[in-house]
């Protein structure tokens, strides 16, 4: 199938010189929900912009259900809603209105009983009359998300949707995005919380000043995260596994001198005491022994540390 | 073409206007009066005929022009300076519209509560003079020319400012002298020469001139001149605007 969004080599370089995209490469399948992960500054921002255009791309291409979004833009669009990270209401309109003017901007004829749905599903139908600057800040999001929606767009863009967000807004947020899988609509996250596109997302992309590092399914992506090396130093080097260790998850390095062992921290049993168990039974007298994080979990501590840096 | 991307810029910055409808027909109503006491009545009593009319009369047709103007800058500018400033931009930006849609929706709307101001004014006066127009068809065909590329160069003083007092800093430094000096309260023939050929660069002088020759059959220039400067200025706005909407210029990163 070919993807709903579909970024090739994107690059932005913005006035000032600074690169922010190096490059970028995503398909996006229909009806998926991925979450972009990333630090503050990593480029999420401004990939989503540069498809929904906002910002020109300095090079590369964007495609939304097959359309280039600047050659046919008009298609490609029309397609796309989008929540920003930033709430931006003009103050002395009312709700009602903002939103129908939205749907009005994506060409869509009037609908108040679609409007109307929106509105209620997000809790805002008896705040509909109500100027935008009377609303509280997570009112205002919600308004956006119901601006976004009103022309029933086929994929759905959520900039940091849950930044500083209460507890109610975002379950609602979450069973929105679910109803809207529902009716095979793709959403786009981002976020730089891990537990939240763990939560939601069946993709997670991680993107670090201006470049995808990964794009993986989240079921394998936190297997993966959930790996941990155990190093078993030697006292004397073997040359071969005795045969009653041999199994997928030892191997033997390279020179002899240490077993490689590799477990799943959240499984019911690593398994270690078994192996230390089998390795005196063998007669290998251990030197030392040491454990490392698989190379994902660096990942997202070295995101983390990025963060709390900034 | 998206029309009901056009409607809904249309409509919404319309009922902007509405909001505020007392206040758009009472200030106008008010300086329009104020304009007649003063230079009508208290001036025009000391000044003869201008062109063969009355002085209050003469000036009717420079004051409806001084109006429109500033109006359509002011609207204009403000109705695209306004999303800029707090961000809603995006969704025009992101919307399936070209910039001939947003121009129509915004530009249209500011040219319409401009043309409002004019026949208000143009109301307003009645009562106090006799008005004759002698070429009505030649009279609307200027105002809305009038309403039209000053809303459209309103647009782009709006994309360009940055700031509340960049959005001020045209409409005064530039536009306000060159409509006082531009012959709405006097006939260029009045100046001493030099100031004559001066004024004949400033754009003002061949709409204020063609307004009121569609009035009173009098003209500073020649009305073809004046059509075919008004019509110049439009195309010139228009493709500063189709430019800015190309490149991206102040609107997009
Ligand atoms: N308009 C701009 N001009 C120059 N640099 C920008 C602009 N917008 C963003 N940047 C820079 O681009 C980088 C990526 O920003 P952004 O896309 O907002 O990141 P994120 O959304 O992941 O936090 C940052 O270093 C930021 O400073
Ligand atoms: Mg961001």
């Amino acid at each position: 199938m070919t993807p709903i969004v579909d970024v090739s080599n994107l690059r932005k370089t913005y006035d000032g010189g600074f690169e922010a995209l190096k490059g970028v490469n995503l398909a996006i399948e229909q009806g998926e929900i991925l979450a972009l992960l990333g630090p503050n500054g990593a480029g999420k921002t401004t990939l989503i912009s540069t498809i929904c255009g906002i910002t020109r791309a300095t090079a590369g291409h964007v495609r939304v259900g097959g359309f280039d979004n600047v050659t046919d833009f008009r298609r490609a669009r029309a397609l796309i809603g989008l929540v920003p990270q930033e709430i931006a209401l003009e103050p002395f309109e009312t709700v009602w209105n903002t939103v129908s003017l939205t749907r009005g901007l994506y060409g869509k004829p009037r609908d108040d009983a679609h409007l109307e749905k929106v509105l209620k599903q997000l809790s805002l139908w008896d705040k509909k009359d109500a100027r935008t600057m009377e609303l509280s800040g997570g009112m205002k999001r919600r308004v956006l998300i119901a601006k976004a929606l009103s022309h029933a767009p086929r994929v759905l863009f959520l900039d940091e949707p849950t930044a500083g967000v209460d507890v109610d807004l975002r379950r609602d947020m979450w069973e929105t995005v679910k109803q809207l899988k529902e009716d095979g609509v793709t959403t786009i996250l981002t976020t730089h919380y891990i537990e939240e596109a763990e939560a939601i997302a069946d993709r997670i992309g991680v993107i670090r000043k201006g470049e995808i590092l990964l794009v993986e399914d989240k079921q394998t992506l936190m297997r993966r995260m959930a790996q941990k090396e155990l190093r078993i130093d030697l006292v004397q080097p073997v040359a071969d596994l005795p045969a009653a260790l041999a199994g997928d998850n030892l191997r033997l390095t390279d020179d002899g001198h240490a077993l490689i062992y590799t477990y799943d921290t959240t499984g019911e049993r690593t398994g270690i005491t078994r192996l230390l168990a089998a390795l005196s039974d063998a007669g290998l007298a251990m030197k030392d022994l040491s454990t490392t994080q698989s190379s994902l979990e660096d990942i997202f501590v070295g995101l983390v540390k990025e963060e709390d840096a900034a | 073409m998206n029309i009901h991307a056009v409607r809904a810029i249309y409509v919404k910055e319309m009922m902007r206007f509405f909001r505020t409808l007392a206040q758009s027909f009472i200030s106008p109503v008010l300086s329009t009066s104020l304009y007649f006491v003063v230079f009508g009545t208290a001036i025009g009593s000391r000044i003869q005929e201008v062109d063969g009319v009355s002085y209050g009369a003469f000036i009717v047709p420079g004051l409806i022009m001084l109006s429109v103007m500033t109006q359509a800058i002011s609207n204009a500018s403000f109705a695209i300076f306004f999303p800029q400033f707090t961000g809603t931009i995006y969704e025009v930006l992101t919307a399936p519209v070209n910039f001939l849609e947003i121009v129509l929706g915004y530009v249209g709307a500011a040219a319409t509560k401009a043309l409002f101001i004019g026949v208000v004014i143009l109301g307003t006066a009645a009562l106090f003079v006799d008005l004759q127009i002698l070429h009505p068809l030649a009279m609307i065909a200027f105002l809305v020319l009038t309403c039209t590329s000053f809303s459209l160069f309103g647009f782009i003083i709006g994309i360009w400012a940055r700031n509340f007092e960049q959005l001020q800093l045209i409409p005064l430094l530039i536009v306000t002298p060159l409509v006082f000096l531009g012959g709405s309260f006097y006939s260029i023939s009045m100046l001493p020469p030099v100031w004559q050929t001066i004024s004949m660069f400033n754009p003002v002088v061949y709409l204020v001139s063609g307004f009121r020759w569609s009035f009173y059959g009098a003209a500073d220039v020649p009305v073809g001149i004046s059509l075919i400067a008004i019509a110049g200025f439009t195309t010139l706005c228009l493709l500063v605007v189709y430019w800015i909407f190309r490149t991206g210029w102040r609107i997009r990163d």
